[in-house]
């Protein structure tokens, strides 16, 4: 069921002589993995829907490195970073868009040293300059109304300082955002972080998904909103451990906007 | 022979901080075995991190009911020791209340001492009550068995000792003034002590005058011990929280710093230039130094630093989310492991005339457990929660650096993302050349 979506890669549109407003990162989560690739396709949507020029490296992408380097791997990591730098370097990128936080991370903060100097922005900071700058319309709609609950995610909060921007969005939505006892700089990690996303967590008396997804709960949310393909994971693992995926959505802040505007 | 007074006093004053100077001086030799970092960058977001966070206590208020205590007894600490001018100058020329000649402002000075002696002792009970009494879970945490549990609360001790000595002499003035004793002048003003001076009522002259001088002699030797307590205790951070927070990590909380030294090696693989069988360039270094972290003189001298300025107050360890769920890390740990491990090495370096004997222990394994490393999410909790800017974490990558690049000792499935990631560029076994198939998907 391929829907209509325009999705430039650097190659194509170089071969037009044309330069994209911006790049859009996708990341490994976002590219193959089931979950996250609805969150890739509904930021699509917004950009075809906003006109924005865009393109992405497509089969050129490779890993950041992020889960090489926090694992303790730095050779694998640099190596990872040196490549995509020549890449994105080639294609003259400036502006980085992405809707994975560790990418956003690795890309803004440790590639600058290596040779890659972008402005690197997270999906839900272009998403609110998008807003700004009146090129994307939100209406509530959907969610008018509806008790929202946002997770920051570790790299994106905490690791960056950015709580505002999804916060704008999700209430751009008319939905009632409800905090949890936890959050922004004292948000709590879904657990996925540090290359633990690909590792069984060390013996313990509960899951990290479990008390953070207890901590959503605690808000009584209709929706729990991520701005990471990780925490969505790691959250909607935790919302099916309690039985309640019937009545609690895990979205990215993408998906509200893409179905809010029934895209 | 008065003036052999003067001559005792001067003799202790110069071994209390003579030997404080000695720790000193260990102390950063101890710091200075770290590897080098550069951080004499950016001064004045440094100079601003120290006035913020540890002069003007930022962070500590982040917890309201401790910070706000803290705050007191911080404050109490600073001040009142404006007081210990004075009885240094006393001590060595035999005067009286030598700033008595400030009047008004000296009665000021004294009254607000007293004030604030009183409040320190408020919060210092409260801060007693809750690790002994509320039993906190950060401070019944096993972290803190055994000594450190015990140091805690002989902190607590020395500042309730100290206060009401503090409160005691100036009681005993006050009785001496208002008898008219000779040598003791009117001057200061006591709103608490004059509470507690009756207690010395029906005691002849000589008594409280001698009462008076044992509550002085032992005020200033209170704080001379407690000035050398601080090397053997936590409690060194009442200092080492101002170098500490200059000399902070200033970059994005997520920024990992990139080892220099695989970045020369990752670019010599990639240039098709570089020959392979070239001999090292004349003067280079030699063999390269080893990556990550296995013992204290792997990490750098700001993460020494750090280990020596942690107060093992546990708000790093109450806010990781791996040891809120039960793992074995606690980021409180591995401050206080490599604190203890490099005073270990430090020991081991005045036994040998300067030179490390190796005792066949290292900071990983001896200390802190692979299983610890490898619980991390690495979420930055920790050093957000931090008061004086401590960064767990960078130790733990360190050591997890150490464990990938030196032993292979990553756990199996770590070793398979990261295969996954050399052979096709990403975590997980797809192929690249698939990665933009979710576009028609």
């Amino acid at each position: 069921m391929a829907e209509n979506l325009i999705v430039p890669t650097m190659a194509e549109m170089l071969a037009q002589g044309q330069q994209p407003e911006v790049l859009f990162w996708v990341g490994c989560a976002g590219s193959f993995d089931d979950r996250a690739k609805r969150i890739t396709k509904a930021f699509v949507k917004i950009l075809n829907n906003a006109n924005v020029s865009f393109a992405v490296l497509g089969t050129e992408e490779s890993c950041t490195g992020d889960p090489a380097k926090r694992a303790g791997n730095e050779f694998l990591f640099q190596m990872q970073a040196m490549m995509n730098i020549q890449v994105l370097n080639a294609y003259e990128a400036k502006k980085i868009v992405t809707a994975c936080p560790h990418c956003f991370n690795t890309l803004k903060n440790e590639y600058p040293e290596l040779g890659g100097h972008y402005q690197v922005v997270h999906h839900t900071q272009f998403l609110k300059e998008l807003l700004d700058n009146g090129r994307l319309k939100i209406e509530g709609g959907t969610y008018k109304g509806k008790r929202i609950t946002f997770h920051d995610p570790c790299y994106l909060g905490r690791a960056n300082s950015v709580y505002e921007a999804p916060r704008d969005l999700i209430q751009k939505l008319d939905a009632e955002l409800v905090e949890m006892k936890r959050s922004k700089a004292n948000g709590l990690c879904c657990g996925a972080g540090g290359a633990q996303m690909f590792k069984e967590p060390e013996a313990g008396n509960k899951d990290i998904n479990i008390e953070r997804t207890d901590d959503a709960l605690e808000t009584k949310p209709e929706v729990i909103a991520a701005g990471c393909p990780f925490c969505n994971t790691m959250l909607t693992d935790g919302v099916k451990h309690n039985h309640k995926e019937a009545d609690i959505k895990v979205l990215d802040i993408a998906e509200l906007i893409a179905n809010a505007q029934d895209l | 022979m008065s003036f052999l007074v003067n001559i005792f006093f001067a003799i202790i004053l110069t071994l209390g901080f003579g030997y404080f100077a000695i720790n000193v001086k260990k102390l950063v030799r101890n710091i200075n075995m770290g590897r080098d970092v550069n951080r004499s960058d950016n001064s004045s977001a440094r100079w601003n991190n120290m006035l913020m966070v540890a002069l003007g206590q930022s962070k500590m208020v982040k917890r309201p009911v401790a910070g706000f205590m803290h705050i007191l007894i911080y404050v109490g600490f600073v001040i009142i020791n404006l007081e210990l001018l004075e009885i240094i100058i006393d001590g060595l020329f035999g005067t009286h209340r030598v700033f008595a000649f400030l009047g008004g402002f000296y009665s000021f000075l004294i009254g607000s001492f007293e004030i604030l002696a009183v409040l320190v002792l408020v919060a210092v009970v409260v801060f007693w009550a809750r690790r002994n009494v509320l039993k906190l879970g950060r401070f019944a945490n096993p972290d803190l068995n055994g000594k450190p549990r015990k140091d805690a609360n002989y902190i607590l001790y020395f500042e309730i000792v100290l206060m009401s000595l503090f409160l005691l002499m100036n009681a005993a003035d006050f009785w001496l003034q208002q008898a008219g004793v000779e040598h003791y002048i009117q001057a200061g003003s006591f709103p608490i002590s004059h509470f507690i001076s009756p207690v010395f009522n029906g005691l002849n002259e000589g008594t409280v005058v001698m009462l008076e001088r044992t509550f002085w002699w032992m005020h200033i030797v209170g704080i001379l011990i407690f000035l050398n307590y601080l090397y053997y205790s936590k409690h060194l951070h009442i200092l080492l929280a101002f170098p500490n927070t200059y000399y902070a990590d200033l970059n994005a909380k997520g920024k990992i710093d990139n080892l220099e030294s695989v970045t020369k090696e990752v670019q010599l693989m990639m240039d098709p230039n570089a020959d392979p069988f070239a001999a090292p360039a004349p003067g280079a270094d030699e063999a390269p130094a080893k990556f990550g972290a296995s013992d204290v003189m792997d990490l750098n001298w700001v993460q020494l630093l750090n280990a020596y300025t942690c107060t093992e107050c546990g708000r790093c360890t109450s806010s990781c989310p791996a040891n809120q769920t039960g793992k074995k890390l606690s980021p409180r740990k591995i401050m206080m492991d490599t604190r203890d491990r490099l005073e270990e090495v430090g020991r081991n370096l005045d036994a040998n005339k300067g030179v490390f004997v190796p005792d066949n222990k290292s900071l990983l394994n001896d200390y802190i457990t692979q299983e610890e490393l490898w619980a991390c999410t690495s979420c930055n909790a920790c050093v957000e929660e931090c008061p004086v800017n401590i960064s767990p974490l960078s130790i733990i990558m360190d050591m997890r650096r150490y464990l990938v690049m030196e032993q292979s000792a990553a756990p199996q499935s770590l070793n398979a993302m990261m295969t996954n990631i050399e052979n096709n560029g990403a975590p997980w076994q797809y192929n690249q050349m698939d990665r933009l198939n979710w576009k028609s998907e």
